[in-house]
C-alpha cells in the first residue's frame, strides 16, 4: 500500500464548493505548503473549517473563502490576522461563528455519524442568536434548552504531521496533536503533509506508537514535504517564523496579499518558496517559542 | 513598623486578580495574558495552593512557570499532558476559573471578543471571534481584567456581539437560572468591582489608591451599584512582591500598562 502523492495530485482530488477542514491551531502545525498548492490553483467557493491563523487568512486573500466556520482566527502574537479582518470588514464572506469546543464537537458528530452533539455551549450568546443555522432544541430527558451543534461533515481534510509511513501511519511528536485526530475522523479524505516520510517499523516501539492518533485507515494521502508547515510551527522540529508572519502581516498595507503572493506563491515551487525564506536549514533552525 | 513598599500599578493589578481565586479550591487557573497569568501564578503559590494551572501550551505544572525566557537548565514541573482537546473536558466540567481581556463588558457581565459596529455581515472591526468565551461563560467561573477603564470598554447598551453569557434576563436559557451564572470579579486600573449588587448588578467592591469613586462612574458607560464607602484596593505586601518578581523575572508586568504607573496615584 502507498498513499504517497503530491501536493498538486492532492489539488486536483478538491473541487469548487467543497468543504474542507485544516488541521493545527492558530500559527502552529498548519499543512500550509498543501494552502499554497491552493492558493496557486483555481479552486474556489470553497467553505473552510479551521481553528485559524494565516491558512484562513491566505485563502480569503486569494478569493479561495466563500464561507468560513471558524471560532478564532490569530496568529497568536499577532492576535488580529489582517487578512480574515480584511475579508469579514469588507463582507466578502459569509461565516458560521461557533466556540471552540462546539468546532470540536461538530466534528466528532461528523465523525460518529451523529446529526448533531447536544451542548450548553452558546447559550445565551450571538453565536447562537446571530446565527441562522444554530438550532436549539429540548432535551427527552430534562426541561433545560440545549444547542443542537451540527455534525460539520467535510469533504476533505488537509493536515501537517512531523512523521508518516507511505501507509498513512501519522505520528504527532509535538505536544499537542490538537483536534487533527478528529479533522481525520471528520472527513471523506485526508491528506496529510509530513515532515519526514519513514519506514513503518520506525512506530514499533510503544513510545513510537503511542504518540499516532488516529488509524491509517483515516489518512488518504501522505505528503511529504520537509519544512511544510512554514511559517507555522512543527514543534519539536521548528518553531513559527515570528520575521516572516511580520512581513506576513504588514503586507496588508504595502502591496496588499497579491505582493506578498508574488513575492512568495504565485508561479513558485515549494523548493523556491524554502528558498525565499531561507531554505530548509534555517527553517529547521527556527526556535520554538517560549510562552 | 515596617514600611509600606513600593509598587506598581500593574502590581497592584495582579494582587487584586489574584484574589479572584481565593476560595476556589482545586480547579484548573487560566490567566489570558500577562497579568492575569502572574495573578494565577501568585495565588497558586500563596491564598490558593490547590489550584491547577497549565504551561499555557499542553502541559499541566505542578508549579507555575515564571514568565519568557527560563534559560536551558530551567525543568518546568509538569504533572500531566493537557491538549487543547483536553481543556474542554476541563472546561465542561466546570472545575475552570478564566480570567481573560475582552474588548467590550456590558451591564450585564457579557462581553464582546468578536466584532465591533455595522453589520454582523459586514463588521467594522473584526477582532479574534468568540474564541472559547461563550463555553467558558457557561460552564465555570469567569473573570476579567481589562487595563484600560473606560465607557468604550463598559459600554451603555448591549456589547456589538455578546461572546460571553451574562446576567441577562432576555438571554436567559430556558431551564436556567441567572445564579448558575458566575462572573466573579472584573479588576481595572481604576478597581475592582463585581456583580453582587441587587439583582446582579455591577457592585463597586474598591477603589485603587488615588483613585475616586466618581473617576469610576464617569468611565463607566453603565451604572454601577455603590454601597457606603468604597475601600481601597488593599496594596501587595512585600512577600507578594517577591513572589511576583520571581514569577516574572524578566519584569513583562512593566510593558502592561501604559507608562508603568506607581500603584498609589494619590
Amino acid at each position: 500500500m502507498n498513499k504517497e502523492m503530491t501536493a498538486a495530485q492532492v489539488v486536483s482530488e478538491l473541487q469548487d464548493g467543497m468543504t474542507i477542514g485544516i488541521g493545527g491551531w492558530g500559527p502552529r502545525r498548519k499543512p500550509m505548503a498543501l494552502v499554497r498548492e491552493i492558493v496557486r490553483s483555481d479552486l474556489t467557493d470553497l467553505t473552510i473549517v479551521s481553528y485559524g491563523g494565516a491558512d484562513v487568512g491566505m485563502l480569503c486573500a486569494a478569493g479561495k473563502v466563500k464561507k468560513l466556520v471558524f471560532a478564532f482566527v490569530s496568529l497568536d502574537f499577532i492576535p488580529l490576522e489582517p487578512y480574515f479582518r480584511q475579508a469579514r470588514q469588507s463582507g466578502d464572506i459569509e461565516v458560521m461563528e461557533v466556540d471552540e469546543g462546539m468546532m470540536l464537537l461538530g466534528l466528532r458528530a461528523a465523525a460518529w455519524g451523529c446529526p448533531f452533539i447536544p451542548t450548553q455551549v452558546g447559550l445565551g450568546t450571538d453565536i447562537v442568536s446571530r446565527s441562522d443555522e444554530l438550532k436549539i432544541v429540548d432535551s427527552p430527558y430534562d426541561d433545560k434548552e440545549w444547542v443542537a451543534m451540527p455534525a460539520l461533515h467535510l469533504d476533505a481534510s488537509l493536515l501537517h504531521v512531523d512523521r508518516a509511513d507511505r501507509r498513512g501511519v501519522c505520528q504527532i511528536k509535538g505536544p499537542d496533536h490538537y483536534m487533527d485526530d478528529w479533522f481525520a475522523r471528520a472527513a471523506n479524505k485526508t491528506y496529510v503533509s509530513c515532515d519526514e516520510l519513514v519506514p513503518t517499523d520506525t512506530f514499533h516501539a510503544d513510545a513510537e506508537a503511542r504518540l499516532v492518533h488516529w488509524e491509517r485507515s483515516q489518512t488518504t494521502g501522505v505528503i511529504p514535504i520537509a519544512g511544510g508547515a512554514h511559517p507555522t510551527s512543527c514543534t519539536p522540529e521548528y518553531g513559527f517564523d515570528v520575521a516572516h508572519f511580520k512581513e506576513y502581516a504588514g503586507s496588508v498595507k504595502e502591496g496588499g496579499f497579491a505582493a506578498y503572493a508574488d513575492k512568495y506563491i504565485n508561479g513558485k515551487t515549494e523548493d523556491e518558496y524554502q528558498a525565499l525564506v531561507g531554505g530548509l536549514d534555517a527553517i529547521r533552525k527556527l526556535p520554538i517559542p517560549t510562552y | 513598623m515596617s514600611e509600606t513598599p513600593q509598587y506598581t500599578l500593574a502590581e497592584l493589578c495582579i494582587t487584586a486578580c489574584s484574589e479572584a481565586f481565593v476560595g476556589d479550591g482545586e480547579v484548573l487557573a487560566t490567566g489570558i495574558g500577562v497579568i492575569p497569568r502572574i495573578a494565577a501564578s501568585l495565588a497558586m503559590k500563596t491564598s490558593n495552593t490547590e489550584l491547577m494551572m497549565t504551561d499555557s501550551e499542553a502541559w499541566m505544572l505542578a508549579e507555575p512557570n515564571p514568565l519568557g525566557d527560563r534559560g536551558d537548565s530551567f525543568v518546568p514541573a509538569k504533572e500531566s499532558w493537557m491538549g487543547f482537546s483536553r481543556i474542554f473536558d476541563n472546561v465542561w466540567s466546570g472545575r475552570r476559573h478564566a480570567m481573560l481581556g475582552p474588548t467590550q463588558v456590558d451591564r450585564f457581565g457579557q462581553s464582546n471578543t468578536s466584532a465591533l459596529g455595522g453589520t454582523y455581515a459586514r463588521p467594522k472591526v473584526m477582532m479574534l471571534g468568540a474564541r472559547g468565551f461563550p463555553g467558558n461563560s457557561i460552564s465555570h467561573p469567569n473573570s476579567f481584567f481589562v487595563p484600560s477603564h473606560s465607557n468604550r470598554v463598559f459600554v451603555e447598551g448591549e456589547c456589538d456581539f455578546v461572546s460571553s453569557i451574562g446576567y441577562n434576563p432576555a438571554r436567559l436559557p430556558k431551564g436556567h437560572s441567572l445564579d448558575d451564572i458566575d462572573i466573579r470579579r472584573i479588576v481595572t486600573d481604576l478597581c475592582v468591582m463585581d456583580f453582587g449588587g441587587p439583582d446582579h448588578q455591577a457592585r463597586l467592591v474598591s477603589v485603587h489608591p488615588g483613585i475616586t469613586v466618581e473617576q469610576v462612574l464617569e468611565n463607566t458607560g453603565f451604572e454601577v451599584y455603590v454601597e457606603g464607602d468604597t475601600p481601597v484596593t488593599p496594596a501587595p505586601t512585600q512577600e507578594q512582591l517577591d513572589i511576583i518578581a520571581k514569577m516574572d523575572p524578566h519584569n513583562s508586568r512593566s510593558k502592561q500598562l501604559k507608562d508603568d504607573p506607581p500603584g498609589d496615584r494619590s
